[in-house]
């Protein structure tokens, strides 16, 4: 009985298809969490800021995804990234489960720490206005 | 004619199995999720080339995966862990400390270090970056290109 009850509520909360969203509606969301409004300088500065609370190999968010989002970047590994840039790259900042992701990791290779609503709403400003 | 005596003389110079060792074949990763995640950063390498208790180890230290967060969630985590060790490779350490990195298990030294030009390995940027050189790495081959 009570999965039941959970089922259609489960339903209600997590659409059936993939979470798609987009750099706008994800910079709403991080600046209301936030309570402020964000700001693509602010985000530029900390994605070309050396940093020095996260991984010695990470300083930066430049050491993989270089100092510009528009070309590709290349991972530790070799592996080449795609640009972070929408407009490079319009598959940015479309699904929120991988945006979380990235940025749960990232973040804290490079800052030491999880990023805050507020500077996740910076950096997306940043990247979308390029 | 010259290739068989080199042939020859390698394989004299190598005799106490280090053939069987080579590894050119290694079947790939097949499981969903693995390839998803692992091949994310990197090529996702055959669970055959570590031993069951370095993909314990590794997976359950994503937050500093050879230094940067490869964390994820709980589920999906545990999945891939049960996959890499179902398919490990035998342990070859012997007691000693797990390996954790492929390249520096002993094969792939012996396989690597004299074979890999330094411009070579400039442009494949890293150990890790099995398909720089070997083009079919991802279906499992890893014969000298």
């Amino acid at each position: 009985m009570k999965y039941l009850l959970v089922l259609p509520i489960a339903l209600l909360a997590a659409p059936a298809v993939a979470q798609s969203t987009t750099p706008a509606e994800l910079l709403a969301q991080y600046s209301t969490k936030a309570g402020a409004e964000a700001s693509a300088e602010r985000g530029q500065a900390l994605f070309m800021a050396d940093h020095t609370g996260g991984k010695p190999d990470t300083p930066s968010c430049t050491t993989c995804h270089t100092a510009d989002p528009k070309s590709a970047g290349q991972a530790r590994t070799g592996k080449p990234i795609e640009p972070l840039a929408p407009s490079a790259n319009p598959e940015r900042f479309t699904d929120l489960k991988f945006v979380e992701k990235w940025f749960g990791r990232n973040c804290n290779s490079v800052l030491g720490r999880d990023c805050t609503a507020a500077e996740k709403a910076d950096v997306i400003a940043w990247l979308a206005s390029l | 004619m010259k290739h068989i005596l080199l042939f020859a003389i390698a394989a004299i110079a190598h005799s106490g199995g280090a053939f069987a060792d080579e590894m050119e074949y290694m079947p790939p990763v097949t499981h969903a999720a693995t390839l998803e995640e692992c091949s994310a950063c990197h090529m996702a390498y055959p669970a055959g080339f570590l031993p069951p208790q370095s993909w314990s180890v590794m997976m359950d230290a994503l937050d500093d995966h050879f230094g940067e967060n490869a964390g994820l969630d709980e589920e999906t985590r545990a999945e891939i862990e049960a996959y890499l060790v179902a398919n490990a490779g035998r342990d070859r350490s012997k007691g000693s400390t797990v390996p954790l990195r492929i390249s520096d298990l002993p094969w792939f030294r012996h396989e690597h270090e004299e074979e890999v030009s330094k411009r070579q390995f400039e442009q494949a940027k890293s150990w890790a970056n099995c398909n720089a050189c070997h083009k079919q790495a991802e279906q499992g081959i890893f014969e000298d290109d």
